[in-house]
């Protein structure tokens, strides 16, 4: 590892910054990835869940029934950390970046009050649903999941609005040091907002949709090959795909964009150190000193995947001063590892689908069970990649254009022991979610339906004429 | 009404909201906590799962909505209290994010040892968050966040009109959680819950009251602005809690859990609002007045439609997940 490199992910250990700078970006890099897979679940979980419970309803369906049912407690635990992860992050806003806030809290607020209301609505109707199991007749129980995907996609249409408008700033001047002109609706219907939720959304269904289909993959794989797995795997694994084959598209008219609004990103994410016409596609390499190394060029490529053109160049980091660099290495190893996974998994879901159009079963094979396995961590990894690439692609800016980093973070170094204790935190929640859950698979495939909570009466002397394990709140 | 005090209001309307909602969630962590074995307590543990598991993620997005509320609509004051009290924030915030994860998986848990371990930490964090914003609470109404930067770090948060609030927090949230947990006892015909739940309800009502009416004395001489407020301004709103606090003891000592519900949460939605009250005009007090630490305009403007849509979207459902949860279906399973 270059030193170069290595200053890159330790920019200003010492220097003239804010104490809390360091801290606070590593901070809100672990909250935000943490909670951005669980956000995710939130997205994507209650259409798949749908889709297996309507089955399960109006075709009388009973395995689909049951597993809409047993994801139904999965979703309980993992939404249920989603929501207190989330919370993390509403906090953070104010306790790591004081500087943004207050300036700017007006400015970039009003979309966050929309995503307070879309996750009430979600709250309210995921209480009814995981409750209503028995409760409630089972064509109204079913159109609750309805208000929950709806809200689901409107809210993370607000929280990445919010982030669109940091990329593009629209809705506001300053004068003076002074922001004056403020324009809250702006970024609502901005397109470059509207593209680039498309794109987290689309990554949301990749993300849920590979991991829940390898889950049952990895069953089958251990010779669980009943109905049960297959439909385990096939209905989120039918979601994934139809995400995977339109989200290069998404990305690319995406990226189209950033030659515009964020130059310095795009010089970023194509490893251009000067601007060349026609501009190549560098696959792979580092920045070493000033000089590109390691990487295979291939002529023109650029120019068309960048700008949709044989001749226009991408903008090349000569022309950006020095002090607006992004971090060029983390920002183009991120940016190409999002798009070479995402490329692997829209070709593998094509020959997946193309085989079995040509009649033959690929999952049969256990290389195929493994690629499916596999595909749940990938499509996590290149999420992941990809906010580094866009949030690291627009430092030194929070607000691009406005507003600095440095600027942003408070003057607290304790913030070093938060990011201690937070990792310890986050590092026990993950166990404890991947204990539970797997705990309840176990007792699943042992035939124990129902769950009850352990704390349940141990005998009718408790109270009530039923069985102990009609306590559950889920049973029925 | 101008914009800032109709924005103002809405938030604080958010506070109520959460002090009612969240905090008789939390409170019921008390309850839990002081159960016993785990053979003994089982049947509480279950009917404090049954009770606040389909609505708890409802009553915490409140708190979204209020930290939502602030930051965009009094986004200077926003920053200040949060760089000043990060303390008291962070320890509420460790506690919210333990309490909502270990519910979870308490619920989930495959044996009595693990349930136990979560379950500690689930009533555990139950109680330390009340007590935290009860102390953000007492920073801000007692003048100890500044307009601009950063207050002291410890004593913004540590004085005794903070940690009264902390204890009242954590005292009217365990009033209100018995309450309800006892009326959702009785509903399900369980006599010998329902009896010993009434007995704890009682005492911890009792000594919540004394506390309420005893902070008032430390607070005349820590906090002279909040304090001319709840001997002026708010006095009625005061009077009417302690009125309604005494109502909802007796109803429950009379075995009226229905009526009792509802004098509860009058009470402590008295208390809270006597100190919105008591604290008017200031947003922060002796610091920056409602009027002056509001955002821009239209950002307001919009902050309202938020709320009207609230009123629209978020409050019919919620109220239809209440009825549902309290109905006969939902109880005797």
């Amino acid at each position: 590892m270059s030193l170069s490199l290595l200053q890159e992910v330790l920019p200003h250990a010492v220097g003239l910054e804010p104490e809390g700078l360091l801290p606070a970006r590593q901070q809100m890099a672990l909250s935000l990835g943490w909670h951005i897979i669980l956000a995710s679940f939130g997205v994507a979980f209650p259409a798949i869940i749908w889709a297996a419970h309507w089955r399960g309803v109006y075709r009388g369906d009973d395995v689909a029934l049951n597993l809409a049912r047993r994801w139904a407690k999965v979703s309980a635990v993992l939404f249920a950390i989603g929501a207190v992860s989330g919370t993390v992050l509403s906090f953070e806003m104010g306790l790591l970046w004081p500087g943004l806030m207050g300036p700017y809290g007006d400015v970039l607020g009003l979309p966050f009050a929309f995503e307070g209301l879309s996750f009430f609505v979600e709250a309210i109707f995921l209480g009814m649903y995981l409750y209503g199991w028995g409760r409630v007749p089972p064509k109204r129980h079913l159109l609750m999941l309805v208000p929950m995907a709806i809200a689901g996609v409107v809210g993370s249409y607000c929280v990445i609005s919010v982030n669109a408008r940091m990329n593009m700033p629209v809705g506001f001047r300053v004068e003076d040091g002074q922001v004056v002109d403020v324009d809250p609706w702006a970024v609502l219907f901005n397109p470059g907002a509207i593209l680039q939720f498309a794109h987290m959304w689309v990554a949301a269904y990749m993300v849920v949709g590979f991991t829940v289909a390898g889950v049952y993959a990895a069953g089958m794989l251990r010779g669980r090959r009943d109905r049960h797995h297959r439909l385990g795997f096939t209905i989120p694994f039918v979601f994934a795909s139809a995400a995977a084959v339109v989200q290069p598209f998404l990305g690319h008219v995406l990226g189209l964009r950033i030659a515009e609004a964020q130059p310095a990103k795009l010089a970023a994410f194509e490893l251009a150190t000067e601007t060349e016409s026609p501009s190549p596609l560098r696959l792979g390499g580092l920045l070493i000193d000033g000089e590109v190394r390691y990487s295979l060029d291939i002529p023109g490529l650029g120019s068309i995947i960048a700008r949709n053109s044989f001749t226009k160049p991408v903008q090349g980091l000569e022309t950006i001063a020095p002090a607006d660099r992004p971090p060029v290495n983390i920002t183009h190893v991120a940016f190409q590892s999002m798009v070479g996974i995402g490329t692997l998994l829209f070709v593998a879901v094509l020959v997946y689908w193309f085989v079995r159009w040509r009649g033959r079963d690929l999952l049969d094979h256990r290389w195929t069970l493994r690629a499916a396995v596999a595909a749940g961590p990938l499509a996590v990894v290149a999420m992941e990649a990809g906010w580094i690439a866009t949030e690291v692609g627009r430092q030194p800016w929070v607000v691009y254009g406005y507003l600095r980093t440095p600027d942003a973070a408070g003057d607290n170094p304790q913030i070093w022991i938060l990011l201690v204790a937070t990792a310890v935190l986050y590092t026990g929640l993950t166990v404890g979610a991947v204990v539970v859950l797997r705990s309840m698979a176990r007792r699943w495939r042992a035939g124990e339906e129902d769950l009850p909570s352990p704390y349940g009466p141990e005998s009718a002397a408790a109270g009530g004429a039923s069985r102990p394990h009609d306590r559950g709140p889920e049973a029925s | 009404m101008t914009l800032e005090l109709a924005v103002a209001v809405a938030l604080f309307a958010g506070v109520v909201a959460y002090a009612l909602f969240g905090g008789a969630d939390f409170g019921s962590g008390f309850y839990d906590l002081t159960a016993g074995s785990a053979h003994r307590g089982s049947e509480l543990r279950t009917l404090v799962d049954h009770s606040i598991g389909p609505v708890w993620e409802a009553n915490h997005v409140w708190l979204i909505y209020i930290l939502v509320m602030w930051w965009t609509g009094f986004p200077e004051s926003f920053a200040s209290a949060m760089s000043t009290l990060i303390l008291p924030m962070l320890l509420a915030l460790l506690g919210i994010v333990l309490r909502g994860s270990s519910f979870a998986f308490r619920k989930f848990a495959p044996t009595i040892g693990q349930a136990r371990l979560y379950g500690a930490i689930f009533a555990g964090s139950s109680l330390i968050t009340p007590f935290f914003l009860g102390t953000v609470a007492g920073a801000i109404a007692s003048g100890r966040v500044p307009a601009q930067g950063r207050g002291d770090l410890w004593s913004s948060w540590l004085n005794p009109t903070s940690l009264l609030g902390g204890v009242i927090a954590v005292g009217s949230s365990a009033f209100l959680a018995g309450v309800f947990l006892t009326a959702e006892a009785h509903h399900a015909d369980r006599g010998a819950l329902t009896a010993s739940l009434r007995r704890r309800t009682l005492a911890v009502g009792a000594v919540t009251g004394a506390v309420v009416f005893a902070a008032l004395i430390p607070i005349l001489h820590d906090a002279p602005t909040l304090a001319d407020g709840l001997t002026g301004r708010a006095a009625p709103l005061i009077i009417a809690s302690g009125l309604a606090g005494a109502t909802a003891l007796a109803l429950v000592a009379a075995r009226r859990y229905g009526p009792a519900r509802i004098s509860a949460v009058a009470a402590v939605a008295s208390v809270i609002s006597g100190w919105g009250v008591g604290q008017y005009p200031w947003l922060l007090v002796d610091e920056v007045r409602i009027a002056d630490g509001g955002g821009a305009d239209a950002t307001l403007a919009g902050l309202l439609v938020v709320v009207g849509l609230a009123g629209v979207l978020v409050l019919p459902p919620l109220v239809y997940l209440f009825r549902l949860t309290q109905s006969d279906e939902w109880v005797q399973h």
